[in-house]
Parts: C-alpha cells; structure tokens; sequence
C-alpha cells in the first residue's frame, strides 16, 4: 500500500521517539489537544502514546463531528423523520448517538421511521430522485471537511429542481472551536486543565488551508502544528510542537505539507461560500453556545433548507445523566473519569455520543486502550 | 436437451403446496441437486447412520447482495454449514436446505443459486439429502433467505472447543483476513467501488483433515466470518478464560483488502471471512501445522500470528506494527464507515 505504510514505518517511528525523548526537557510537561477525534484514534490505533516520554500528555479535542452535535439537533433529525415522516439520510456514525431519552436513529429506524445510511450527499440526492412522492431530508453534520459535499448537493438539487430534497445542516467551524476553547475559564493560567499546543486538523485543513488558525496561535500564544492521520504524522507534528514550546514560539506550522497549502481548496471554499452563512451562534455538545461557530444555508437557497421547510418542534432535550461528554469533548476530562465509563457506557451500550463514533475519545480509550492504568492522568 | 422454462419470477402459487411449487422442485432444487436420497421426494433424507460421533450444525444466509465476487448466496451457504462442521473436526457428509423466496424473485436467479450450491456442494463430496420452500410476500423477505444444516462425523479422539485455550498455545490463521467483507462491500448499493478483491468462500474441511492429521493435538478451530478474526479471538478468549497476545506484523492481509479497509475506515480485523479459520495448538506443534497448512491450496498464507496468554483481563492484545500496544475489541453493531 504505497504512501500508507511509509507513515507508519517502525524504524522511522522508533528514531523519532528518540529525538522526542531528546527534545523533551525532563523538568518540564507537555500538554499537546489533538483536536481531531482522527487523531486520538490514530494515537490508540497504533500505540503512539507508548513511545512518547512520560511528561509528554495528549488532550483530547471535541473534533469528532457526531460527538460535538447537541442533543436538541438529533431530536430535531429524529422528529423529520419520525413526526414529518420524511427519508432522513445520515452517515452510518450517526445512527446509534443516544438522543433525549437514549432513543437513537437507529431505534427509530426499527419502529418504523424510514431512516436510510448514506455514504456520500449523492446517494441522498439519488434516493430524493428514486422517491418523488417523499420529502428526503439529508442530515448533514461534520467540520469543513464534509461540508463542500452538502454544498454539491444543494447545487445540483436546485440546478436539477429536486422539490423535495432538503438539508438538515449542522456544519460546524473548526478554527472557531479551537479560540473558543483556549478562551474559556478552563484553560485560563490557574484554571483546571492546561494546553500547550495544538495539533491542528489534517482533513479539514486540506480544505480551508493553515491560515485560519493563525490569529488564535497569535493570540493566546500557542502553537498549532497541522498534523496528518497516520502515527508518524503524529510523531513528527509532536516533536515539532515540542520544538516550538522550548525555544518559545507560538506558529502555525504544516507537517501535513503533502495534502495541506496555506490557503487550502480555494475552490471547495467557494463553493461553501456559495451555498452557506455563518449562523450567530451554535450550541456545541460540551462547549456551549459559541458565537458565529456553524453554518446555515443561505436565504436564496432555503427551498433546500429544512429548518425553513419543516416546523421543529420547540422540545426539552436533555443529555444522559451523569455523562461526561462534554467536559471529555472540552478536554477537562479523561474518559476515565467519568462515573459511567465502562458500567454502563461501552459502546454496545453507549449513553453519550463519544462512547459510539469511532473518532469519539471515550470509545478509542475502551477499544484500544481500557488496559491501561486509569489513574494515570496523561493518555497513556 | 432444452431446459424449463425460468423467464418468470415467484409467485404465491410456488409455495402452495399445488402444482406449480411441484413443478418448481423438479424443475429447479432437483435438475441441479438431484442425488438417490433426495429423488425419492420423501419428507425427511432416509441415511445409514456413518460410524463415529456426529456433529450437526445450522446457518441462516441473508447476504445482500445475493451474488458477489467470488461467489453467491448458494456457495456461501454450503461453505458456510461445511465450515462449521469442519471447525469441530469433522467430515461433513449431508446438508438440508430451506428457502424462503420473496414473491417477484426472478426464477433465472432462483436457478443460479441452486446450480452453484449444487457445484459446491459436488466439489465438497456433500449431499443435499431435504429441502423445503416457502414464499412470502413481496416485501416480506429479501429475494432469498436460505438455511441450511449439515450432518458430518467426527473421528474419536478428536476434541475441539474453545474452551480448550490454555496460556502457551500458539495462534494460526490459515490466510489473508478480511476478503469476504470487502468483496461484499463493495457490490453493495450505494458503495460500489473497482476492485480485484474475490470473496474467500470456500469449504475448509480438505484442510481440516490435513491439520488434524499432522497435529492431533490442535486445540482449538474456529471460522473468523461475521465480526472478523477480533471477534472470534474474543469469543475464543472469554470463553477460556485467556488473554491473547498477537504480532500485527505477522497478520496476513492483501494488499488490496488493507488500502479499501483504509479508504472505507474499516479494520480488515472486525471483517468477515468465509473461508479461513483460526487454529490454536501447543506451541512446539506450531512449526509442523503451519508447514501442513501452507501446503494445502486454501493454507498458503497460513500464519503464526501470537500466542495465548494468562492475562486475567481475558483481553486480545496486539504489538502493532508500528511498535505500540493495543486492545484487539469486538466491534459494537456494525462496522460503519468514516465521516471524515
């Protein structure tokens, strides 16, 4: 498998651990988020956390698209399908997040709502086409990376004037997440967790670029090394962060030179442009409302906009009591300590949506990982 | 010799018990299965009892879609029956077969299906001994459900169960994971992709018999199909108490099977086989069943892949390739693929 199974070459991996652990200096800690739930599994997947120093920690970031969705969206999706009896088309990870009441899509779909796994936003275009007769709402959720697809599809539904196509649109902004998160209280100096540096997003950079993290590493001085998804993408953007702390620089630099540019898909971003807005604000699972954090559609394409199409309901949604989610998503949190890991939350029987997505931090820590000493307040 | 005529598809007539479902049994389950035991149309396949202990098994086939690469629902569903007899020892000689047909399902097909279970079953030296049809409406069903249960004969001394695990043993896979579930995967509506990749479907009981030959003291077999070798390691470790220990390294994989499991964000570990297995056996045998392995055709890929452990946690653990540690987990639901 070329150009895989060179980023995740043993020999390379064991010289970089060697030069971290050189890098690394003995009297000082390393508190590096990951934002991308790609990476924490990467970490896991392959072990990565086994061959970094101990003082050298990974931070787990909301930047799993179906873990970050609120509740109250879910509801809303199951709602279209279940009240206004649309098709609702979702990707396949979707389909078991816990809702208000731990009723999910899935259960949904067994008691008779028509809820169909989808794959790309052409298969729910093709079955919009295939069932005239039904409203298909795609239930569009994910960071800059999935968004351009969405984008496609409102554009051929209105070039091709498919009446009952709509989009249920939970796109949300990753460079907004990340000053969001070192704004808040939690990673003030003093305050409960630390973090030191980022490794940024690899997909959702090759689509808008390194540039747009630069104002946030500017501005709360930290550093964000854009990071591919294989272990030795990993390793080098860690030593790399490393780097910058010690001789104390806060840059955004690209390890994932080979996929990712400054300015990123310039014709992707038109198009986003083209058929999206920033919203005022948007609830995130575990972060809170955040200001101009997600996308809508734009008014000129709001035939295809399902929050114009349907009325939602207003509903009192609420999460699994006791669930960590959002302190896991905001980082403050190990998996491990939250009450519900492993007793009743494991993925066969997940109560909040980071035990269910395999990009979810509580799920790559039960699958790969729950050996691993749960005291221990690093990754390892 | 011109055939019957099979332009039609199901209807509720076939599965009436009246003419036309008689027509349909001659025309199609006895033109290709036909075998003394069977012809005499009898309610139940009259056999002499073979010497031996005998072993039964059952397996529900619903695969969508019916033909793949590789195969089809009908191979699949004597393979499958053969396999696990074969993973307790066994010679499998009878197999029952009952369709459910959904109403519409194009008799052509019906006909395809039937003729390749006839060659599978011919090429394994297995006979359909009983069948049974029934049709339900359309909607009801999935074109065509088909379960079959075999009879096959174990020799005495031979004692295969998971439950024999012990801490020592080695770990063998007799060839690459994961073909099955990305052939099917990839005809799938919605999913299809160009690939190479055949499914694996073949009946293992040839290799078997080679394996217990060479190494009677084989401990443990077991077909890795729905959930993948992770969860039949699983399954084999909870149910003895062990822990495992593997070598990702050392884990066979194609090529091809590794980069669409990568495209998909699948793990070529959670996906189905359908003709390999797992054997486990006291480590100074391991040597010889791997030689005797390789040299069967369905065994060139055989590999020692780890060892049984005493961890009390009865965890499968992995050294990956790249030099960490992980948790080899059963998968939850289905495997689904990435969003992004």
């Amino acid at each position: 498998m070329r150009y895989i199974s060179e980023f995740r070459d043993r020999k390379l991996a064991d010289t970089l651990a060697a030069r971290i652990a050189r890098e690394a200096q003995p009297g000082r800690d390393y508190h590096f988020m990951e934002f991308c739930g790609g990476h924490t599994h990467a970490i896991f997947r392959y072990g990565v956390q086994d061959m970094m120093p101990a003082n050298v920690h990974f931070v787990h970031g909301p930047g799993c698209p179906v873990c970050v969705l609120p509740v109250r969206r879910l509801d809303d999706a199951l709602e279209l399908a279940e009240r206004h009896g649309a098709i609702l088309c979702t990707y396949g990870d979707m389909m078991r997040v816990p809702g208000t009441g731990r009723r999910s899509l899935i259960r949904a779909k067994a008691d008779g709502a028509d809820i169909r796994m989808v794959y790309s936003t052409l298969d729910a275009l093709k079955i919009a086409r295939n069932n005239p007769g039904k409203q298909v709402v795609f239930f569009a959720i994910g960071f800059e990376t999935t968004t351009p697809p969405t984008a496609v599809a409102i554009e051929i539904a209105k070039s091709e004037g498919l009446e009952n196509f709509t989009v249920f649109c939970n796109h949300v902004l990753t460079p907004t997440a990340i000053g969001y998160i070192l704004s808040s209280a939690d990673f003030a100096p003093g305050g409960p967790a630390r973090i030191d540096g980022f490794l940024g997003p690899s997909h959702v950079s090759a689509v808008i670029g390194s540039r747009p993290y630069e104002a946030a590493a500017e501005r709360y001085r930290k550093p964000v090394v854009i990071a591919g998804f294989e272990p030795l993408d990993v390793m080098q953007s860690v030593l790399m962060l490393i780097t910058q702390v010690n001789e104390g620089r806060a840059e955004v630099e690209n390890q994932y030179t080979r996929v990712v540019t400054r300015d990123g898909n310039q014709k992707a971003q038109a198009l986003v442009a083209k058929a999206f807005q920033l919203r005022k604000s948007f609830e995130w699972r575990g972060l809170g409302s955040v200001t101009e954090s997600a996308l809508r559609i734009r008014p000129e394409y709001e035939k295809f906009d399902a929050e114009t199409r349907f009325e939602l309901a207003d509903k009192q949604s609420r999460e699994v009591k006791s669930c960590e989610c959002p302190s896991v998503l905001r980082g403050v949190k190990k998996p491990t300590e939250c009450k519900l890991f492993g007793t009743v939350c494991t993925p066969d029987n997940p109560m909040g949506a980071c035990m269910v997505s395999s990009e979810g931090a509580c799920a790559a820590y039960w699958s790969y990982g729950r050996l691993r000493d749960p005291g221990k307040t690093d990754a390892a | 010799m011109t055939g019957p005529d099979l332009s039609g598809s199901v209807d509720m007539t076939h599965g009436g018990g009246g003419r036309a479902m008689m027509e349909l049994i001659r025309d199609i389950f006895l033109r290709h299965l036909s075998n003394p035991i069977l012809d005499r149309g009898d309610d139940a396949g009259l056999v002499e009892a073979p010497a031996g202990r005998l072993v039964m098994s059952t397996d529900s086939h619903v695969i969508s879609p019916l033909f793949f690469p590789g195969g089809d629902i009908g191979s699949l569903c004597v393979h499958g029956t053969i396999n696990d007899l074969a993973m307790m020892g066994a010679q499998p000689h009878y197999l029952t077969a009952g369709f459910i047909l959904e109403e519409g399902f194009p008799l052509a097909d019906l006909d395809r299906i039937v003729a390749s279970m006839a060659r599978a079953a011919s090429a394994a030296g297995v006979q359909v001994i009983s069948g049974d049809t029934k049709v339900v409406e359309r909607g009801k069903g999935d074109g065509v459900f088909i379960t079959t249960a075999g009879l096959g004969v174990v020799k005495d001394g031979l004692n295969l169960s998971a439950a024999n695990a012990r801490p020592g043993q080695a770990i063998l896979v007799s060839g690459t994971m994961g073909d099955h579930g990305v052939a099917v995967l990839s005809k799938r509506e919605n999913l299809e992709f160009e690939t190479e990749i055949r499914s694996d479907s073949a009946a293992l009981h040839g290799l078997v018999a080679d394996m217990v030959a060479a190494t009677p003291r084989i401990a443990v077999m077991r077909d890795p199909t729905r959930g993948g070798l992770a969860a039949t390691l699983n399954e084999i470790a909870s149910a003895a108490a062990v822990g495992m220990a593997l070598d990702e390294a050392q884990i066979p994989v194609s090529p091809d099977v590794a980069a669409a499991c990568e495209l998909l964000g699948l793990d070529p570990l959670n996906t189905a086989n359908e003709g390999k297995l797992i054997a486990l056996c006291p480590a100074e045998d391991a040597g010889r069943l791997l030689d005797t392995m390789r040299a069967h055709p369905l065994g060139r890929a055989a590999a020692i892949i780890g060892e049984v452990t005493g961890e009390p946690s009865c965890l499968v653990q992995m050294k990956t390739a790249f030099g960490g540690t992980r948790i080899v987990d059963w998968i939850a639901g289905e495997q689904l693929p990435r969003i992004c």
